[in-house]
């Protein structure tokens, strides 16, 4: 196993400029999900990483050894794919022991690994069998095989559940990680489905427009997002945002927000008056009647123990998380209360969160 | 009705729709197997019976067309012929009864050697030389791909005739002409256009991935696409083969004008088996049955990669 360290990493396809300087460490054992909307670069990253794709520029360290520009197969690494890409014309045990045959391992040894491949993803009953007869839960677990059988220095998986159903998914999800923890294995997973990254991630990712915006735990990415779009993409509901206009201090406690003041974890830079974001996650949001922001009670969504409250207000509609055993009128006017030490502010220009207390509270970087 | 919703039509056809489909598709083959029929029988008449007036349906199978199309025989004197002994085989029996003694061995065996040569040998070239650069127009950017594959299209938008003259010059020149490279190398060139552009559709159709996958599982590019890439594209390999050695054994103008001694192939060389006193009709249809039997053999062979879809179920698409 290994740990993964990329550096700068670019990579243009003609005029589009795919992956932006890139640069992220996955420490050995680690299990790091690459997150974000389609096209934003991630798979490309994850390929690069491989060896499928040469960078335009940048490095990509194995271990420290340098292989930016190394073949694929020189590398030593496993790749998942979405579509299974099992071989069509070999049958299950075939398809796992495949990349054993290249490495001039003795026959004896090359069925023991495949037998213990197959144990561990429990597809034993399977080894004979077609791979073009196997469900889609069983595919995903033949590629795995095929990963795993060659002992590698690290996993590469691009969104390996994409092509499945819910409830295999998320039985999925589960074996995947567990898998992790067995093996021990550096993985890196690619996904666009925040509750995959969430649930089985050490550190996520999250990469927008080939620009890698934040690297943290799933409890950073949420509690801490370092951009409106992290914040933004991350949560269902995603984060509200409050638009104000305003300068900080450093140390200041407070921000005013139309004609009230607004506790803040304590600012820890200085900003220059200019257009700043407010963000609050809708479950910071509390109903009291001396709220410092009013409005009108527009819908409601049931989510079996919360539901979901939007209210539009001066400052747009705003999502707030509420017990499902409060009962709201359509119309009902409410006021709105933040928990102060969940505040985010971003500067709106650049979509970048300003410093604060916040940000002491929890390990990143 | 089985279903009311299939994969293809909505509405199942009636039996009556079925029934009227499957007349029209026996009917046709009939249409399109009568000339083959009737180059088989007249393969198995006695000349008089080849060329009778009416045409004769029921007549009495003779092999003497099959003889005369292996060997090369001479009209001698009765007293001659008896003189002889007795005949050697049923084919020197069949002439002495027309007053000729069996000279020799006839050019056909030769000449089908020289098609099946040249006919297979630009056909594992051209299906070998085309598989190749359609693996590398499918998967690379090559500069220019459009315009090349274009103009390798072009090679077959004139008919291979228009360009005989320079060709035969330059196969003079060059001391290609009457050669089996000669042919080997001209059926190629005009068969690999055909080759690049089917098989590039069969290859399109297979994922990358298969190849990713087994790059990253530590082998070459070279060895994936033997490994993986080919497996998967034998229907489209077994179908462009196909295709390419039914234009190379059929070729008749290049022949004619390209061979006359040493590579002449089997097409130029039927039509012109003199008999006495013209055609020989029966020996012309049993060389023209035999020359059918290789094209059908290897059809057959193929049938089942041609049937079989390998692919399917294995991607999820």
């Amino acid at each position: 196993m290994a740990q993964i360290k990329v550096e700068a990493l670019d990579k243009s396809f003609g005029a589009f400029h795919a992956v932006k300087s890139a640069s992220f460490t996955v420490e050995d054992g680690q299990f790091l999900c690459l997150l974000g909307p389609s096209g934003c670069g991630k798979t490309t990253t994850l390929r690069m990483i491989a060896g499928l794709e040469l960078p335009t520029a940048g490095t990509i360290r194995l271990d420290g050894e340098d292989v930016t520009m190394n073949r694929a197969s020189a590398r030593d690494i496993a790749f998942v794919f979405q579509l299974f890409a099992l071989y069509p014309h070999m049958n299950v045990r075939r398809n796992i022991c495949f990349p054993l045959k290249c490495e001039g391992i003795g026959v004896a040894e090359r069925d023991r690994r495949v037998v213990e491949a197959a144990r561990i993803l429990r597809i034993s009953h399977l080894l004979d069998r077609s791979v073009s007869g196997l469900a889609g839960g069983d595919r995903q677990r033949v590629a795995l095989g095929r990963a795993i059988v060659r002992k590698p220095k690290c996993f590469l998986m691009d969104e390996p559940l994409g092509a499945l159903d819910t409830e295999m998914r998320d039985a999925m999800i589960h074996e995947l990680r567990a898998l992790h923890d067995r093996l021990g294995a550096t993985t890196v997973y690619v996904t666009h489905d925040q509750l995959e990254a969430m649930a089985m991630a050490d550190r996520i990712a999250v990469m927008n427009n080939g620009v890698v915006e934040q690297v943290a735990s799933p409890r950073d990415i949420y509690d801490r997002p370092a951009s409106l779009f992290v914040a933004d993409f991350i949560g269902s509901p995603p984060m509200n945002f409050l638009p104000f206009r305003g300068g900080l201090r450093t140390g200041a406690e407070a921000i005013r927000l139309g004609e009230r003041d607004v506790a803040i974890p304590a600012a820890r830079e200085a900003t220059a008056e200019s257009e700043l974001v407010l963000g609050v996650r809708p479950e910071h949001v509390r109903f009291t009647d001396r709220g410092m922001v009013r409005g009108e009670v527009y819908g409601t969504e049931y989510l079996g123990t919360t539901q979901i409250v939007t209210v539009t207000t001066h400052y747009g509609a705003l999502k707030a998380r509420s017990p499902s055993s409060r009962s709201f009128r359509t119309g009902e006017t409410v006021g709105l209360d933040f928990r102060p030490d969940t505040l985010s502010i971003f500067d709106k220009a650049s979509g970048r969160a300003i410093r604060t207390a916040l940000h002491e509270g929890g390990a990143h970087g | 009705m089985t279903s009311a919703t299939t994969a293809h039509s909505v509405v199942e056809p009636s039996a009556t729709t079925r029934r009227f489909a499957g007349s029209l598709v026996v009917l046709y083959a009939i249409i399109t197997m009568i000339p083959l029929v009737w180059i088989m029988l007249t393969a198995f008449k006695s000349p008089d019976d080849a060329i009778s007036y009416p045409p004769k349906v029921m007549f009495k199978p003779s092999l003497e067309g099959f003889c005369n199309l292996f060997t090369t025989r001479s009209r001698q004197t009765p007293e001659f012929i008896r003189s002889l002994g007795s005949p050697q085989g049923l084919c020197d029996s069949i002439a002495r009864s027309r007053n000729m003694v069996v000279a020799g061995p006839s050019n056909y065996v030769p000449r089908f050697v020289n098609s099946l040569i040249i006919a297979f040998g630009s056909t594992v070239l051209a299906v070998a030389l085309g598989t190749l650069s359609a693996y590398g127009f499918s998967r690379f950017r090559v500069p220019l791909k459009d315009d090349l594959l274009f103009f390798i299209l072009s090679t077959r938008m004139m008919p291979p005739i228009a360009v005989a003259i320079p060709i035969y010059l330059m196969y003079r020149t060059i001391g290609l002409s009457d050669t089996r490279l000669g042919m080997i190398l001209l059926y190629t060139s005009v068969n690999v256009s055909l080759a690049v552009w089917l098989l590039k559709g069969f290859i399109d159709e297979i994922p990358r991935e298969y190849e990713e996958a087994a790059m990253i599982d530590g082998y070459t590019r070279f060895q994936a696409f033997v490994k993986v890439v080919l497996p998967q594209a034998t229907t489209g390999i077994a179908a462009t083969a196909i295709f390419c050695l039914i234009f190379a054994w059929n070729e008749y103008a290049f022949a004619v004008l390209l061979t006359s001694g040493n590579a002449q192939t089997a097409p130029p060389f039927i039509p012109i088996i003199i008999g006495e006193g013209g055609q020989d009709w029966p020996a012309v249809a049993a060389g023209t049955t035999l020359f059918l039997v290789p094209i059908v053999v290897f059809t057959v062979l193929l049938r089942k990669h041609l049937l079989r879809g390998i692919t399917f179920g294995a991607v999820r698409k």
